[in-house]
């Protein structure tokens, strides 16, 4: 049942993304930036787990949950350091998605040549 | 801000621009929705399947496969990337390529592939962040911004 929610809000975040191209006329960029803040605010008002929980890679795979999981790195290190876990925790969540689209992103940069 | 732009344009740019609006095609809105719903749809649905994977065949709990999930989908998008078909897949899905996690891989990968040519310093590294950028940017504003509300409130309260 997790799958058939998976695709459903999966599916759903990347049409809101698509109405936002093509109806509000944002830039692809402006698209992705304002699904990550949103993705950051939903956590921050708590909304946003209870998604995960329901729809499982649906929710964590959309560019919205890198925003939540840089507050939830953020919130998990000041609970420990106060304000300065702010600053500190921001990353930790979020790491292993950046450093592998960075090491990955590199590696096909050395093994490949543009196409067309 | 569109009015802003309007204001500076002489008399006759502002009816080109009115001329030009006329003859734009409609975007077909029904069938973007549609591939951006399936694509993303099936992108998550990949995601899930990689997810119960990990949890059932290399003992990772339900947080913690959250992580090689992202990086396995991560590396096939730089793959599909390199070998130049995500970009084709994206021109049919539109936001249903690029919204998913390796809609951000996609944008690094092909910024780097793409500014090979001006040297690995400068071209690669200096060019990989160009889209990803933003998204980094806000995300970590947004972040830093509600990470600090919420501390301050628990602080106070």
């Amino acid at each position: 049942m997790t799958f058939f929610w998976a695709f459903l809000v999966g599916g759903t975040i990347c049409l809101i993304g698509q109405f936002l191209i093509d109806v509000v006329k944002l830039t692809p960029a402006h698209t992705m930036s304002s699904l990550v803040v949103a993705g950051a605010v939903l956590d921050g008002v708590g909304l946003y787990d209870p998604l995960i929980k329901f729809a499982g890679a649906g929710a964590t795979v959309p560019i919205t949950s890198f925003g939540n999981a840089l507050v939830h790195g953020a919130m998990a290190e000041a609970q420990q350091h106060g304000v300065i876990g702010v600053v500190t925790g921001i990353f930790e969540v979020t790491s292993a998605g950046i450093s592998a689209a960075i090491i990955f992103g590199f590696f096909m940069a050395l093994l490949f040549r543009p196409k067309g | 801000m569109a009015d802003q732009k309007k204001k500076k344009l002489t008399l006759v740019q502002q009816e080109y621009q009115e001329l030009a609006k006329k003859h734009e095609p409609p975007r077909p809105l029904l069938s973007n929705f549609t591939r951006a719903f399936l694509v993303g749809g099936v992108i998550c649905l990949i995601g899930q399947a990689l997810q119960e994977m990990f949890i059932h065949y290399f003992h990772f709990t339900e947080k913690t496969a959250g992580n090689p999930t992202v990086a396995v989908l991560i590396f096939i998008s730089a793959l599909l990337t390199g070998i130049g078909l995500y970009d084709r897949i994206g021109q049919w899905a539109g936001a249903g390529t690029s919204v998913p996690v390796t809609g951000f891989a996609n944008s690094i990968a092909s910024a780097a592939i793409d500014h090979r040519s001006e040297g690995l310093v400068l071209g690669v590294g200096g060019n990989m962040f160009k889209l990803a950028g933003s998204v980094i940017l806000f995300g970590v504003g947004a972040a830093f911004l509600i990470g600090l509300i919420k501390t301050l409130i628990k602080m106070g309260g």
